[in-house]
């Protein structure tokens, strides 16, 4: 995806957004990814709350990272991401209350996503404010295409729209599995399946071109 | 927020008195200091966004209110949020006052444009399938019947419990349900209660969808349990709740 020559912010940026997507490869956040993404807005709201809690916590460890004793640091960043998801709490209940419904108590599930503890121990605890922050949000984007990938195909299966417009005809009748949980297991799994075919093909390739693999 | 500090105290003396760790151990004043300055910093977030959110929220839950008395009561322009006390007797809420006292039940009187009452709004709810269905009922005082439901909250499974909302031979049950008292108005004349599909016969009747009768009867029953309660309260005040 990247090379040697792209800029480094850009590298660190996309490293959440593709070669670490947070969802189709380190298949972390199942939780949110799996209970919310019975429509595409809500997993785009549900993506973005986890954004604005990444770059906020990851930025505010970072800058905290020098004064920060090892011995207490974990306590210290769940402070950080509570206070964080506590403010999104807020402000999704002032945008929309119908929208607040739909997340229900997975605004609040975000303080354990292990996304977003996972990037303050990781990566904020030991680099600079600015990387740390373009890191995190690399990864939301991730996150937040991962729940959309997810979101979209459960939202036009399951209920027949997109985004709330109807996109088929009155005779079409809501494959309504699909947007019940067992609906999403069967939707990340084809996409996981997907990726993992990508990954494969894409090793396969590159042994061809240098003629050290040997097809099996 | 600000307890974290001195709940950390109680920690240090344990991390203090590991001695075996390698690398040098922090001293117990930074380990207070950063979780005192990140409590602080955390603090001061939280409160700025509580403070900054606090009248947006408060508006969005009052439109969300007004919004579904007015899918229940189309003719409504305004709305005023009453009690019906233990006693029998009605008082209007302040905006002020949110508290509301034990036993009494709320509900909200509707007025058309020209400041006559165009109807009540009362919710009720009962265990549905998946949790608590609760719903928002219209009741007309001239026909002394239910004209219209709205659902505030429920977790049905979508696609089967979730026509109430839908289904149009469903919610024209709630056209003219009957809710009369006896002649006593200690409570309802007849029991509102879901039927299975197809068998109703009486006004007082909910005919329940096919394939979703456990969400129908939670209907039925949420409005009943609500009207058994509210109505004997409110009929004999309905004079009280002139628009002030």
């Amino acid at each position: 995806m990247t090379t040697a020559d792209t800029p480094q912010t850009w590298d660190e940026f996309m490293e959440g957004v593709w070669r670490q997507n947070p969802v189709f490869v380190m298949v972390l956040g199942m939780c949110p990814t799996l209970a919310v993404t019975v429509s595409a807005i809500n997993a785009i709201s549900m993506g973005l709350a986890t954004l604005f809690v990444l770059v906020c916590s990851c930025g505010l460890v970072s800058m905290m990272r020098k004064v920060t004793p090892k011995e207490v640091r974990i306590a210290v960043y769940i402070v950080i991401i509570a206070t964080f998801v506590t403010a999104v709490d807020y402000a999704i209940q002032a945008i929309s209350l119908a929208l607040y419904d739909a997340l229900g108590a997975f605004i609040q599930l975000i303080v354990v996503n292990c996304i977003i503890l996972g990037r303050a121990e990781a990566h904020a605890a030991k680099n600079p404010p600015m990387p740390a922050m373009i890191n995190a949000a690399g990864m939301g984007v991730g996150f937040t295409i991962g729940l959309l990938a997810l979101g979209v195909v459960r939202e036009i299966l399951g209920a027949g729209t997109l985004l709330g417009v109807t996109l088929f005809g009155a005779g079409f009748q809501p494959w309504v599995i699909m947007v019940l949980p067992p609906g999403g297991f069967f939707v990340l799994g084809a996409w996981l399946l997907f990726f993992a075919w990508l990954e494969r093909r894409k090793l396969r390739r590159s042994a061809q071109l240098t003629e050290v693999g040997q097809h099996v | 927020m600000s307890d974290q500090s001195s709940s950390e105290k109680k920690v240090i003396p344990i991390a203090v008195a590991a001695p075996e760790a390698a690398p040098p151990e922090s001293p117990t004043g930074a380990m207070i200091r950063t979780l005192g300055l990140v409590s602080a910093i955390c603090g001061l977030i939280i409160v700025g966004a509580y403070q900054g959110t606090y009248d947006a929220v408060a508006a969005n839950k009052r439109i969300a209110t007004e919004r579904a008395v007015f899918k229940v009561i189309p003719a409504a322009k305004s709305i005023a949020e009453f009690v019906a006390q233990p006693g029998g007797g009605v008082s209007k809420v302040g905006a002020g006052d949110t508290a509301i006292p034990p036993g009494a039940v709320k509900f909200f009187a509707a007025y058309d444009e020209t400041g006559k009452l165009a109807g009540i709004a009362a919710e009720g709810g009962a265990k549905g399938y998946a949790d608590t269905v609760r719903i928002m009922f219209g009741y007309q005082p001239d026909c002394q019947c239910v004209v219209g439901i709205g659902v505030v909250s429920m977790r049905e499974t979508p696609g089967i419990g979730d026509k109430i909302i839908t289904d149009k031979d469903f919610l024209a049950n709630f056209t003219a349900l009957d809710l009369k008292l006896k002649a006593d108005l200690s409570a309802l004349a007849n029991e509102v209660k879901a039927v299975k599909h197809g068998s109703k016969t009486n006004a007082w009747q909910v005919d329940a969808i096919s394939g979703a009768t456990i969400t129908s009867r939670a209907v039925g029953k949420a409005i009943n349990d609500s009207a058994q309660v509210l109505m004997p309260r409110l009929v004999p005040n309905l004079d009280k709740l002139k628009p002030s």
